[in-house]
């Protein structure tokens, strides 16, 4: 049966994470539908409809659905959810908003960050941190899903013959506003697809010397991400978390600076192809799953490595 | 105004748990248990609500085995009022977590639920969402701060690449990220006094809700592990091996 995918996007731009989704999807059924709600976002529909094995992109444009509140969105996808087999999004944040609200109304469960697709209802899915890989099959006539779009490559893209087709429903709610948004905006590759990555941790020891890290991430083209100690600490805002609770990331590079390992931090990288760590604690955890690590105080290497690179 | 804390009995979070060797789950035999860190961080939120007079009444509530009332006690010590405890054996999936807990919100009519973002066992991010849809009430998810003004709540989000506020009409959802607040702990005269508070004890059917199951787990299973490399000895070593060995920079 079809599978729906929901569009990551900010209205102007489709979120390349939504291929991964729409890889995944492809995985379940080969016919896919994308769902593309927001306002004056008819370009979004354009990249979506560019993916392989999408027939059909759902456009769904009016200003209410600008901010993408679940309250809106939720009640735009209810009527239409009866015509899919599985409705998947990104393990994002607007994905582990708006999913489970779904599948709570549709009365069906919610089958969170999958990893792997064994068949169109049997899933792997990390549980306790990463820690233990769940196989969970669902019986549910809807299988409402969120991906862990690091496990996934991006779909290709083929000839863009899909069709779009308008949503003409208009939600009108008020229990939910939206009020501001602040969203950090950076010449840097985004954290969740860049492809490499350079974190820091408390060893940093202060805001100022995130610069540092700043440097060597403007050399090597990388993103930088930060450990919880870190973001706790002040020296950078919480949306560069690495971790259980915050980004999982699987660059090709991970190079991780003055961050200890605790298992919290290890469930954000641990599937980057390489894994660099830099401490000056030899017994620091983050040694047992780095391929390369030096024992080195960062403040001496950061520099060095800039200046070889 | 009246708040429900549902919180959640886990392992504890510095415990890395191991796979049982059936692969049937993972061995919680002889695992020190906590309240969930999120749970904590949702308890607190309650009780600084109380503390600044916007709050009148805290209810904990949690739904497991006889040994999750320890927990509960916990929440009373760090200032909730009274707890239901609804008993319920084995694992519940989150539907149905949200469906017990519909029928407490039926019950008390509190104006805020709070409860934390996701519990650190099964990590499935999912409760607070369904119950805000079971009950037809706004949802504040990955809360970093909370104000009540006006009736309504002004929750500020964290969101991927920044920060989201949404004004949310009462009652409403509220779930926990971990700024949100710095959870105290509790003192000895509270845990004692925590003692005295009353646990309504309730069963499922009593509620009027059947926990269902619809994802079986299949098997637990271990994660491909990573070894530990090797210790190059200085920055320029570091970038020949990245180079030439790996080949993941130019």
């Amino acid at each position: 049966m079809t599978v729906l995918v929901i569009a990551e996007h900010n209205n102007l731009s489709l979120n390349p994470v939504t291929g991964s989704v729409i890889r995944a999807a492809g995985l379940i059924d080969a016919e896919i539908h994308v769902l593309v709600a927001g306002t004056g976002c008819e370009s979004v529909a354009e990249a979506a409809r560019q993916y392989e094995g999408v027939s059909k992109v759902l456009l769904a444009d009016n200003a209410v659905y600008q901010h993408h509140l679940p309250e809106t969105l939720a009640p735009l996808l209810l009527p239409i959810s009866e015509n899919y087999g599985a409705i998947l999004s990104a393990a994002s944040t607007s994905g582990k908003n708006l999913m489970p609200r779904i599948a709570a109304l549709l009365d069906v469960g919610q089958i969170s960050d999958i990893v792997a697709v064994h068949s169109p209802n049997t899933f792997v899915r990390p549980i306790y941190a990463g820690n233990a890989l769940a196989t969970v099959e669902s019986s549910d006539p809807v299988k409402i899903i969120t991906v862990r779009t690091s496990a996934f490559d991006e779909a290709d893209k083929g000839e863009g013959w899909a069709a779009i087709e308008t949503l003409d429903q208009v939600i009108h709610q008020d229990k939910s506003r939206f009020v501001s948004e602040n969203l950090t905006t950076s010449e840097r590759p985004e954290l969740a697809g860049a492809a490499i990555v350079v974190s820091g941790g408390r060893g940093l020891g202060s805001a100022e010397n995130f610069q540092l890290l700043e440097k060597l991430a403007d050399k090597l083209g990388a993103a930088i991400g930060a450990s919880r100690a870190a973001v706790d600490a002040g020296y950078v805002g919480n949306d560069l978390q690495v971790g259980q609770t915050g980004k999982i990331v699987a660059p090709d590079l991970y190079i991780a600076v003055g961050i200890s390992g605790a298992i919290q931090h290890l469930a954000g990288m641990k599937d980057s192809k390489i894994i660099v760590a830099i401490n000056t604690d030899a017994d620091a955890p983050i040694f047992q799953v780095a391929d390369y690590g030096l024992v080195a105080d960062l403040f001496q290497v950061l520099p060095e490595l800039e200046a070889l690179l | 105004m009246k708040i429900l804390v549902p919180i959640k009995r886990v392992v504890d979070a510095n415990i890395k748990v191991r796979v049982a060797a059936d692969n049937a789950g993972v061995d919680l035999n002889n695992v020190k248990m906590s309240m969930n860190p999120f749970c904590e961080i949702a308890v607190e939120e309650a009780v600084r609500l109380k503390e600044q007079g916007l709050a009148t009444e805290i209810i904990a509530v949690t739904i497991g085995e006889e040994k999750s009332q320890e927990q509960l006690r916990t929440a009373m010590a760090l200032g909730a009022d009274r707890s239901i405890w609804i008993e319920q054996s084995g694992p519940v999936e989150p539907l149905a977590i949200a469906k017990l807990l519909q029928a407490v919100v039926k019950k008390e009519a509190p104006d805020l639920v709070i409860l934390g973002k996701q519990s650190i066992d099964g990590d499935n991010n999912q409760v607070g969402q369904m119950l805000a849809a079971l009950c037809d009430m706004p949802q504040g998810t990955f809360a970093f701060k909370l104000a009540i003004e006006d009736g309504r709540a002004i929750v500020s989000r964290e969101v991927d690449g920044g920060e989201q506020v949404v004004s949310l009409a009462l009652p409403a959802v509220v779930t926990t990220d971990l700024r949100l607040n710095e959870p105290r702990y509790a003192k000895l005269p509270d845990i004692m006094k925590a003692k005295k508070k009353p646990i309504e004890h309730i069963r499922p059917d009593a509620l009027g809700v059947a926990v269902k199951s619809s994802l079986k787990t299949l098997s637990v299973s271990e994660p491909e592990g990573r070894s530990a490399g090797v210790l190059v000895s200085s920055a320029r070593e570091l970038v020949e091996k990245l180079r030439n060995e790996a080949r993941v920079i130019p």
